[in-house]
């Protein structure tokens, strides 16, 4: 409802209206409380009043009132981080095969890429009804994906990935904001959401330039750069095989078992000597400067493809607890 | 109060010595709150201008006043004085050097030469920011977000971040000295339970101070080093991490906004009795709650960064730790209202402020609420709801607090009346103003428009024109007190030791006080607002003059 | 130490040295050990933001942490931490003859804390010298090939291992910052001391001296064993 007044933006994600409910609650909660402070104000302001032959009365306080204003807001304020909790628990948590897009953000530009290998500058198409994971990383400083209409926004970091999830449910063209303040173009680092009907999508699709599928170039990288050299998809060679390996734990040297996600293959690539794999030496070449973003997304999406059919997403675990 | 006959050429600690070596060696905490009342009031007015400038160019969705690196130094350079040359000092420095000694009996504050170091290093922090403003400013956002500020801003950022190092070491030694003048200095009878509220709440934003400062200063340190030496502790690139950055920073920061609000509070707890004729409904409480704020302040900091890529857990203990903080804070809100119950009203200067205040501080504290909820917050995190909620303490809250205050304590400070029909108009002008320029920005937020933004579109614009006019509105509602507080001190009525009826040793000496403050030491043995025995000024509204 | 509060009129005799706007001497010494105190709290957080960033690098870069911190001069370093006590104990040993008035012991006592103060500053001087040559100094110079080759076993990255150094220089270097203002204020404590100032009723300034030369020896001891001591077992 009330799509027509601008008090909030169209609500074009499955979630938006969660969203839109507890802002709705707490508009009402703050304003019922605003009210009723400015005039218990008022009123005893002009109730009050000074006026000859009265006098104020003493009162110490009351220790069952201030019980009461404590307990009582308290209690309001617990129901309040409940419900936000469940809704952020649901905006953090990326239904399993989501469709991924990689999301490389930069001074001040955002490049986007289909698994399927569409690019895009500042632009997004999606079929609405679908659900799509954004697994994002920055060139440069820290930036933000912000979406209003879809009421998510992700911080995205150099060195690391940063994920965030949506399911459009309304064919439109939506504003796409950088919200983290990445120095002189930050307002101009805009962009825009289309979300198709998924016959529209699928034609959108396979029009546009395809260079090849993210992970059928990330396989081009990894013959060109020499890493089937060792990482052999038998058991002979001098690094780990790969097949398989996605999403499942891996024993290290260390004693440490990780998650093989997003940020472990990357980690690998760039810091190989930060996590060896049980049974095997730390001879891996460090790759840091040798490759560029969107190669390590092409990287990443090609080893993603050894673990499950083409096309189907995992979900992205944090290696990193901050 | 008995009336003493007195002439005007009464020996006080504003004629006690003349020329400009008596006043920039003092040690007097007086004419030590006096100079930084001028400090703080010019730093004001270049933080506000940069706002002005923000405001202007925000009025068109292009941006066509200035260019966007211009733009981007101005919202900085905002911030920055704002928070660190004006709200952090402004009462503690102005009306708490001033107050704190008379309110507990003292005849100074501890340490009076810490204190004037304490204003030189203020003064010293100052030139090197007006330095740095005018040969080229600092772009990276007052929050110095890494690896923009150490690895990419183009900008004076070092220059920036020392400047604040030495500003921070100027709140750290405030904080100082008034802890142990609280601790020690006490005259005879003057319990902790008999301590005015103001007392207790510069306590406990002393204990902030103290604590907090030291990590930003650390903070600023290690991105000077990173920026001069390349170190990388904060640059992914050479293994760093940039959350470190974000922790470390908030982990000051956001304790740094309850320094700015709590003196505030201390300031409407003794207007509210005052101006009500009764003692404060629940002492203990809002005692109490000033030291849980500050307690509470510093485990909260990392609800400013709900979507900066920190785990889900912990985002969840900093969600329900950020309601808890707002406990104490609401106790405040009705504890004073309740003060008013069956008190005897009148509507002065001060007591306008005041109700500003608790009207636009509830407001903006009940706008924390939606960003410490998760699901919301992610939603209005970096817009202009922020900017609205933090602007509504800082501004209704803070600033209210402190003119509130100004105009109460004015005859105390000047010995003289400023024109009280003035004072209302004014106060009418900035609640007017303050809303129009803030509150449409919570809707903007909601609706996406992000903050920093130097262009934005179109469909926002309206809502901006409303905020800018606004704001020019506000801007003259915080001109007139200046410039009738200064007419005051030539042309203002002389004020009596105590015009309106107040509770507290302050107003048991002469307005101006004698330098070392009371003829004779006080010794107490009564209670806190004790109004029952103050006898009303005579039923006006307009305080008494001599 | 009371809380109470004090009788401003209750003068009575006094010293030169009480400032009027307290009533008693005692009165002066309490403001003046809590506004110590707590300002020696500050330096606690203030050093703290950099023991919180070593704390999570060390967590996450072991390897690199270990193999910085055995390049560091074990023997050079222990020297320092027993010049550093020595000095405390001087220090110690000086207030206690400022109660009792012994002015000639005094000021030895202070020469000699100046002595270690400056040894300590001195041997420093020559433990970075020596990491300049190894090429340690993170900034544009900064190498760890040495490191990587020393310890083939272990995975060295050298960024790092830079963040290792950075914060050792950090560290040490802050430290060392506060070290020269510590001989700074004894040289003043020293020529007041020679010209008889402080008295067993008045002391308050070597005393609070004192309290701050302890602080700084006592982050040494923490600084010591975190930056020189990690994993000095022999490998294997």
């Amino acid at each position: 409802m009330f799509d027509n007044l601008p008090l909030w933006p169209a609500r074009a994600s499955a979630g938006a209206g969660n969203v839109d409910a507890l802002y709705i609650f707490l508009v009402l909660l703050a304003t019922f409380m605003s009210v009723a402070i400015f005039s218990m104000i008022l009123v005893f302001a002009l109730r009050y009043r000074r006026q000859p032959g009265r006098t104020a009365e003493q009162i110490e306080g009351s220790n069952a009132l201030e019980i009461t204003w404590s307990v009582v807001p308290l209690g309001i304020f617990m129901v309040i981080f409940a419900w936000g909790a469940v809704i952020y628990f649901q905006e953090r948590t990326p239904p399993r095969d989501a469709t991924e897009i990689y999301v490389v953000a930069k001074q001040w530009m955002w490049k986007l890429e289909h698994v399927e290998g569409q690019r895009e500058i500042n632009e997004l198409h999606v079929p609405v009804g679908r659900d799509i994971e954004m697994i994002m990383t920055s060139q440069d400083v820290i930036h933000s994906f912000y979406v209003p209409a879809f009421r998510i926004k992700q911080d995205v970091l150099p060195g690391r990935y940063t994920t965030a999830w949506f399911r459009a449910i309304k064919p439109g063209v939506y504003h796409l904001f950088c919200a983290e303040y990445c120095g002189s173009q930050h307002s101009g680092m805009i962009g825009q959401v289309v979300v198709m009907e998924p016959a529209q999508y699928e034609a959108w699709l396979s029009g546009g330039n395809t260079s090849g599928s993210l992970a059928s170039n990330g396989e081009s990288i990894f013959q060109q750069l020499g890493c089937v050299t060792c990482h052999r998809s038998d058991t002979q060679g001098r690094g780990p095989s790969l097949a398989g390996i996605f999403g499942k734990p891996v024993q290290l040297e260390d004693g440490r078992t990780v998650i093989a996600d997003e940020n472990y293959i990357r980690e690998s690539i760039l810091s190989p000597s930060a996590k060896i794999v049980k049974g095997f030496k730390p001879i891996m070449p460090v790759f840091q400067g040798l490759v560029s973003e969107e190669q390590l997304t092409e990287l990443v999406a090609y080893v993603k493809s050894l673990s499950a059919p083409p096309g189907a997403g995992t979900k992205v675990q944090e290696s990193k607890v901050q | 109060m008995a009336t003493a006959v007195i002439t005007p050429e009464r020996e006080n600690y504003l004629n006690q010595e003349y020329g400009i070596r008596s006043w920039l060696l003092t040690v007097d905490h007086k004419r030590i709150a006096l100079l930084y009342l001028i400090s703080i009031t010019f730093f004001f007015f270049i933080g506000g201008f940069f706002a002005l400038l923000i405001r202007l160019e925000l009025l068109t969705p292009a941006g066509d006043l200035v260019q966007a690196d211009t733009y981007n130094k101005l919202f900085t350079m905002h911030g920055m004085v704002m928070v660190f040359f004006f709200l952090i000092p402004s009462i503690p420095a102005v009306l708490g050097n001033f107050l704190v000694p008379l309110m507990i009996g003292a005849k100074d504050l501890a340490f009076p030469r810490i204190n004037l170091l304490s204003w030189y290093l203020y003064i010293i922090a100052g030139v090197m920011m007006l330095h740095c403003i005018v040969t080229g400013g600092v772009d990276t956002g007052w929050t110095f977000y890494t690896p923009f500020s150490t690895a990419f801003s183009n900008t004076k950022v070092v220059e920036a971040g020392l400047s604040i190092f030495v500003a921070g070491f100027s709140s750290i030694l405030t904080g100082l000295n008034f802890v142990v003048t609280i601790h020690r200095m006490r005259a005879p009878g003057m319990t902790w339970s008999r301590l005015p509220l103001f007392i207790w709440a510069h306590y406990a934003t002393s204990i902030i101070q103290l604590l907090g400062t030291p990590v930003l200063a650390i903070t600023l340190v290690l991105v000077v080093f990173e920026r001069v030496f390349h170190l990388g502790i904060f640059d992914p690139t050479r293994g760093g991490d940039p959350l470190l950055f974000q922790h470390l920073f908030w982990f000051y920061s956001h304790p740094a906004v309850y320094i700015m609000i709590l003196p505030a509070m201390g300031v409407v707890a003794e207007i509210v009795p005052c101006f009500s004729r009764k003692r404060i409904f629940g002492y203990k409480a809002i005692a109490l709650s000033s030291i849980a704020i500050a307690v509470f302040g510093f485990l909260v900091w990392a609800h400013h960064m709900f979507v900066a890529g920190m785990s889900l857990y912990s985002a969840l203990i900093f969600s329900a730790l950020s309601y808890l903080v707002a406990v104490p804070s609401a106790i405040k809100v009705f504890n004073w209202t309740a003060t008013m119950y069956k008190g005897s009203i009148s509507f002065s200067t001060p007591m306008l402020y005041a109700f500003g205040f608790i009207g636009l501080f509830t407001m903006g504290g009940l706008t924390g609420l939606f960003l410490a909820a998760l699901g919301i917050d992610v939603h209005v995190t970096d817009t202009y709801f922020v900017i609205a909620h933090f602007h509504y303490i800082m501004v209704g809250g803070a600033v209210m607090g402190y003119l509130g205050g100004m105009h109460f304590w004015w005859p105390k400070i000047s010995g003289r009346l400023y024109p009280e029909w003035l004072g209302k108009f004014a106060a009418l002008i900035v609640f007017l103003g303050f809303n129009l320029t803030f509150f449409p920005q919570f809707i903007l937020g909601y609706m996406g428009m992000p903050r920093r933004y130097w262009q934005y579109p179109p469909e926002f614009q309206v809502l901006n024109v409303l905020s800018t006019a606004g704001s020019t509105i506000l801007a003259v509602g915080y001109v007139l007190p200046m410039v009738y507080f200064l007419w005051s001190m030539r042309y203002g009525k002389l004020a009596d030791d105590n015009p309106w009826g107040a509770a507290g040793l302050e107003w048991q000496t002469t307005s101006p006080p004698p330098t070392f403050n009371f003829d004779k030491e006080p010794e107490v043995t009564w209670e806190a607002y004790n109004y029952d025995q103050i006898p009303d000024p005579a039923a006006e509204e307009v305080p008494v003059e001599r | 130490m009371s809380d109470s509060p004090v009788a401003l009129e209750n003068h009575g005799q006094h010293g030169p040295e009480l400032r009027h706007h307290f009533a008693t001497a005692q009165q002066q010494r309490d403001a003046a050990s809590l506004g110590m105190w707590l300002f020696l709290g500050t330096e606690i957080m203030f050093f703290g933001g950099m023991f919180l960033a070593y704390l999570i690098y060390r967590l996450w870069y072991f390897n690199e942490f270990a193999a910085g911190s055995r390049s560091l001069d074990i023997k050079l370093g222990t020297v320092n931490t027993i010049v550093l006590i020595c000095s405390s104990l001087t220090v110690a040993l000086g207030v206690r003859a400022a109660q009792m008035g012994k002015r000639k012991l005094l000021v030895v006592l202070l020469i000699l804390t100046l002595i270690f103060g400056l040894a300590f500053l001195g041997i420093k001087g020559v433990e970075w010298y020596a990491k300049y040559k190894e090429h340690h100094i993170p900034g544009a110079s900064f190498d760890a090939s040495d490191l990587i080759r020393d310890y083939p076993q272990i995975h060295i990255d050298p960024s790092h291992e830079q963040i290792y150094f950075s914060l050792y220089f950090a560290m040490t270097g802050l430290h060392a910052l506060h070290m020269i203002i510590g001989i700074g204020i004894f040289s003043y404590l020293l020529y007041h001391a020679a010209k008889g100032r402080y008295t067993p009723e008045y002391y308050t300034p070597i005393d609070l001296g004192g309290l701050y030369w302890h602080f700084v020896d006592v982050v040494w001891i923490y600084l010591f064993p975190l930056l020189y001591l990690i994993d000095r077992k022999p490998l294997g």
